[in-house]
């Protein structure tokens, strides 16, 4: 029963898929993955947009949705109803072919990427041998359909969001890369199946997922500040910033195509969530040897979730950055960082495996951390404002 | 060190969201249609008019005079006065607003109408849940819609109220008073010069019961 329930959907499919002629069983497989997808993340953006707003409201002592359905759980439907009834408005000036294409090119793109992800036991949509640079691959492409919105709009504050988030995800997509590769020097691999399974070993119990190692942490962080700039999430939104530019590039959207550019940036953000899963919380491997009984897609699934929710308590913490401080950061703090964090992998993998290796990596990485954080927070240009003429 | 201040950031919303859950007073929200908190005694929004009694029509405090119509910045008061007089609560005769519209809907509750009224007779409601289905014809409240009464105002305003009703009853009486020394006056003239001088085309001689001019 229980190994009945890991591979649930497995046998699921492959049940319903037995009742069609042989021929037509490797299409009917892939589709129905295909209607499982689309039918899961959509779910989970609903969720994760109800915790958000209930997450938020609570950091600020409000009460957050609570009219529609049992604690507000059915407000993304009253919303979803609200953004399909609602009058689809092109400018008259934009150019109608790209302005609405991009939001389709941005919700098939993020979907694209989570097509790579393990979720479970043998539940890999495409188990690519290079799934890491296929998503990578589809993660830049959004840039492109953030892009297009901005473009096609005729509008300053869509344009400026465009230019914003191009400038911005582009300089995060090189350490959020770097933070990958420790992974991929330590594997082997680009595939994220392997990948997992290199994680799904336990020595007394305890996982050896990468996080649990002093490079492995170090790439995490970064990979989950990239993570964040890239999907254009608090304190990195700029791209969107409602006191500066309206909405972003999305400013000139409304309707249906405005939520589809929200469910292209919550999947988007569900999707990289799924890789830093994948590529440093074990996948779907259970935290515990011991609660290896659990289902494996629980796991993926738990783990993803609970990315949502720092993603959620980082964004009711912080404010918003400047974009001098966002490109400082990226550039000359998280870049050499990770490119350290690259050494110290290499440095991992070829020294024994014994106390001192756990020693010399985690004291280089530390000793940059501080020294670099020191010096940084120094600099006029990084660190804490200076007021010349407030205080 | 960096990433300090991030951490202390993330330790404060945490205590918040915690703290939300543990302690009610955090949670200041009120749960509006359902909960509701009595509204404070200042609270004005829009301008009704007062009646004594309990016939609106008959207790009506306004005399017509379209001070707060010609007062009104927004001019969302219309007045239409009557043409005959018909006693007030007080049983003294009077014109009367045949239409008395106010335009709730122009209306920005600055209550100069209530400051210029000198009959009392016009205050500020509490009432805020005023929405409804024909924006124009359905905020266009006449004079039955406006009219409550003073056990109304006493409610909503108490305070304000016992002034109002103070002062009303100090005015009667010193206009009671000075209607019955008229009248005692005009008795006593009726009656020390016995021969009357009669002089013609004096018909009304007799003493008003109570046309009080202050």
């Amino acid at each position: 029963m229980i190994e009945n329930a890991d591979q649930i959907f497995v046998l699921l499919k492959h049940w319903l898929i037995g009742f069609l002629p042989t021929g037509l069983q490797g299409v009917a497989g892939v589709l129905l993955s295909v209607v499982g997808i689309i039918a899961v993340f959509p779910t989970l953006f609903a969720l994760a947009v109800w915790m958000e707003r209930k997450g938020l409201a609570r950091m600020q002592n409000r009460r957050g949705p609570n009219r529609v359905g049992p604690f507000g759980l059915l407000q993304p439907i009253a919303d979803a109803v609200k953004s399909l009834t609602k009058e689809d408005i092109v400018p008259l000036r934009a150019d109608a072919v790209v302005h609405f294409m991009a939001p389709v090119v941005l919700t098939v793109v993020v979907f694209m990427g989570v097509a790579v992800l393990p979720m479970g036991r043998n539940m890999t949509l495409a188990p690519m041998d290079a799934g890491l640079l296929f998503f990578f691959a589809m993660g830049a492409s959004t840039e492109l359909a953030v892009f297009m919105a901005g473009w096609s709009s005729r509008n300053k504050y869509s344009l400026l969001g465009a230019m914003r988030g191009v400038a911005q995800m582009i300089s995060y997509e090189v350490p959020l890369l770097m933070s990958s590769v420790a992974v991929v020097m330590i594997t082997g691999s680009l595939s994220l199946d392997k990948i997992v399974a290199a994680q799904n070993q336990y020595t007394w119990g305890l996982p050896h997922w990468y996080i649990f190692t002093p490079w492995g942490l170090a790439a995490f962080l970064m990979y989950a500040i990239a993570a964040t700039a890239e999907t254009n999430r608090s304190p990195f939104d700029l791209p969107e910033g409602e006191s500066e530019l309206v909405a972003g590039y999305f400013t000139e959207y409304s309707g249906f195509k405005w939520a589809l550019f929200f469910l292209g940036e919550y999947v988007g953000m569900l999707s990289i969530s799924g890789l830093g899963t994948t590529l440093f919380l074990g996948g779907w491997s259970a935290p515990l040897a011991s609660l290896g009984w659990v289902p494996s897609w629980f796991w993926f699934f738990s783990k993803v979730l609970m990315s949502i929710v720092v993603f959620i308590w980082i964004r009711g913490t912080l404010p918003r950055l400047r974009q001098d401080q966002l490109m400082n950061f990226a550039w000359k703090f998280v870049l050499p960082f990770t490119l350290l964090d690259l050494l110290v992998a290499a440095l991992w993998r070829f020294m024994n495996d014994s106390w001192a290796r756990w020693m010399v990596c985690s004291m280089i990485l530390l000793l940059a951390y501080a020294l670099m954080g020191g010096v940084g927070m120094s600099r006029e240009h990084f660190g804490l404002r200076k007021y010349r003429y407030a205080e | 060190m960096l990433g300090e201040g991030i951490l202390k950031g993330l330790a404060e919303t945490a205590k918040n969201f915690v703290g939300s859950f543990v302690s009610a007073e955090r949670l200041t929200t009120v749960q509006y249609p359902e909960e509701r908190i009595a509204p404070i005694e200042a609270t004005r929004d829009f301008p009704f008019l007062v009646y004594d009694g309990n016939d609106w029509e008959a207790g009506m405090r306004c005399v017509a005079c379209q001070i707060c119509e010609k007062e009104c910045p927004p001019k969302c008061i219309y007045i239409v006065k009557s043409t005959e007089k018909k006693p007030d609560a007080f049983g003294k005769l009077q014109i009367y607003p045949a239409r008395f519209d106010i335009d709730i809907s122009v209306c920005m509750s600055c209550q100069i109408c209530v400051e210029v009224c000198p009959f009392e007779a016009i205050k500020m409601d509490t009432e805020f849940e005023l929405s409804r289905t024909d924006r124009f014809g359905g905020l266009l409240f006449d004079r039955k819609e406006l009219s409550k009464s003073n056990e109304h105002y006493h409610k909503i305003h108490p305070t304000e109220a016992a002034e109002v009703d103070a002062r009303l009853a100090e005015e009667k009486a010193k206009a009671d008073a000075k209607a019955k020394a008229a009248a005692a006056a005009a008795a006593a003239k009726a009656a020390a010069p016995a021969k009357p001088v009669a002089i013609p085309g004096n018909p009304d001689a007799k003493p008003e019961t109570g046309e009080t001019k202050p």
